[in-house]
């Protein structure tokens, strides 16, 4: 292979297949890419530093803008680092409340994710479309709780800022008894289809071994075969009082990173199920919760939940101020990414924008 | 073969359902037709007024500028007044000579509503503001933003 016949492609920032304002510097040989280099930073809007110059809640609503597709599990694992800083208690219906809509987020990212690389793989519109109107319905839960289709700002530091009614308990139990058939439904759309699998299965495989040292998270790591799971590995809030299973793959290919994904959308059913069914009474805010003026002790915390696309984190360093001295957001998605190059390899330039699909990258989380 | 002809079967069911199952069609043809909104939901933030008749003098905002700093993205402007003039129970208060928000930077978090300790600021519900004009248009000034509670 001579270096003359290489081809240098820049993909993006402007294309669609880039899930924002991605940019891969891609060298190809014939078809097959040889070297791939991501370029990120487009979307910068300086989150971090803005946070250390604004008090503790003026960053809640920044955090719903990192992963826009889920803002209430940002805002779970934004408020988990505050109260870890700050010794703050959650009553019990509020951990409650935060499970039952980090798995309705969960459930809205998957389909989506599900739908999005569908379309990746040309199969235009149609498996969106059907994702869009289920993920549409799981929104309007959202709209009708805080206000905010996507843009949540919902939690706060030591609950939540509404309580669930009890026709909003009633139409969520609804949307949870027709989401299993819609399931069903989507899984036969194309989960059979000969170009699906033949697009996906033995394509982007990510050996365990790399996924562990790349410190990839979430369902990434778990189509690898590490069956890794922050509810269950770290069991914050009340998750350890929920049985379910950690599906995970075998082979670590682009296939099982979306089997993955649709078991474990039926396993956020099964938690959604028992948390409904047993969810009690009680506030959904502590009364010793303060809203303004916080000042945590000098100190630093980390808190971090199994977010739908891997390990979301907040790292917090108080210096008694009112403001964090010091604050920093692990976004799943940029560390997933550092794997693209070693997953497409060899494989076409077509097959590059599968497996970045199948990452499930958001550029508001990766460049913050 | 047989797999792509079993999702072609899906599409025609979702695609002859879409015409009778109110399930599988979604969209409305807006703007002719609109969703109802639901009581929650929130746009952007407006000043409230005791009475309809003298909607300025009327103002529960006592000028005490805690939504101005909290609002995290900036975009509320204050000017508190020098003289001090009676409120709805007739005690003296500041009262805000220019009150500022500027809906181009807003991005409708609702913290102003939620810190405001007198209920002087609320979220209300237009989302149709658009203009042709990016900045002066969409800085909306007291007088705009004032609309009187019953």
């Amino acid at each position: 292979m001579s270096f003359g016949d290489l081809l240098e492609v820049s993909v993006g920032p402007h294309h669609p297949s880039t899930h924002g304002v991605f940019r891969m510097r891609v060298t190809l040989d014939g078809e097959t890419v040889v070297r791939l280099k991501p370029v990120f930073g487009y979307l910068h809007r300086n989150h971090e530093k803005i946070a250390e110059s604004i008090s503790y809640l003026g960053s809640m609503p920044f955090t719903d803008r990192l992963d826009y597709m889920n803002a209430m599990s940002n805002n779970w694992a934004y408020a988990l680092a505050v109260e870890k800083l700050t010794g703050q208690s959650v009553p019990e219906r509020a951990e409650y409340v935060r499970i039952i809509l980090a798995e309705l987020t969960r459930l809205l990212n998957h389909v989506c994710l599900a739908g999005f690389l569908l379309q990746d793989m040309g199969a235009s519109g149609t498996p969106l479309m059907y994702a869009f109107r289920e993920r549409e319905k799981i929104l309007d839960l959202f709209e009708s709780l805080s206000g905010s289709r996507m843009m949540c700002n919902f939690q706060r530091f030591g609950g939540c800022r509404q309580d669930l009614s009890a026709d909003w308990l009633r139409e969520a139990g609804r949307l949870i008894d027709r989401f299993g058939p819609f399931l069903d439904e989507f899984e036969l759309l194309l989960a059979g289809n000969e170009i699906v699998l033949a697009r996906t299965q033995g394509v982007g495989v990510l050996p365990r071994a790399l996924a562990i040292s790349a410190g990839a998270t979430g369902p990434v790591l778990r189509a690898s075969g590490v069956a890794y799971d922050l509810r269950q590995a770290d069991g914050y809030g009340l998750y350890p009082r929920f049985p379910f299973r950690v599906p995970y793959g075998t082979h670590g290919d682009t296939y099982d990173r979306y089997r993955v994904r649709v078991l474990e959308m039926r396993e956020s059913l099964g938690i959604l199920r028992q948390a409904l069914a047993t969810l009690p009474e009680g506030p959904v805010l502590d009364p010793k919760a303060r809203l303004r003026g916080l000042r945590p002790k000098a100190g630093e915390a980390y808190g971090r939940i199994e977010g739908p696309k891997g390990e979301i984190g907040f790292y917090l360093v108080s210096d008694g101020g009112p403001n964090p001295y010091r604050y920093r957001v692990r976004p799943p998605s940029l560390i997933n990414l550092t794997a693209l190059e070693d997953m497409c390899l060899g494989h076409t330039l077509a097959d590059a924008v599968v497996i970045l699909g199948s990452i499930d990258i958001v550029l508001g989380e990766v460049d913050r | 073969m047989k797999g792509l002809l079993q999702g072609l079967r899906i599409t025609a069911r979702n695609l002859v359902g879409s015409f009778r199952d109110p399930e599988r069609l979604t969209t409305v043809a807006y703007p002719e037709q609109k969703l109802a909104l639901p009581p929650q939901f929130r746009s952007f933030p407006f000043l409230v007024a005791g009475s309809a008749e003298d909607p300025i003098g009327s103002l529960r905002c006592v000028a005490c500028l805690i939504c101005q700093k909290e609002c995290p993205p900036a975009c509320i402007h204050i000017e508190r007044s020098t003289d001090k003039k009676p409120d709805a129970a007739g005690k003296p208060q500041f009262y805000p000579a220019q009150f500022d928000i500027d809906f181009s930077v807003c991005m409708n978090c609702g913290i102003c509503a939620e810190v405001c300790p007198f209920d002087a600021i609320r979220m209300g519900q237009d989302y149709e503001i658009a203009t042709e004009e990016r900045a002066l248009a969409l800085t909306w000034n007291r007088a705009q933003l004032t609309r009187a509670v019953p």
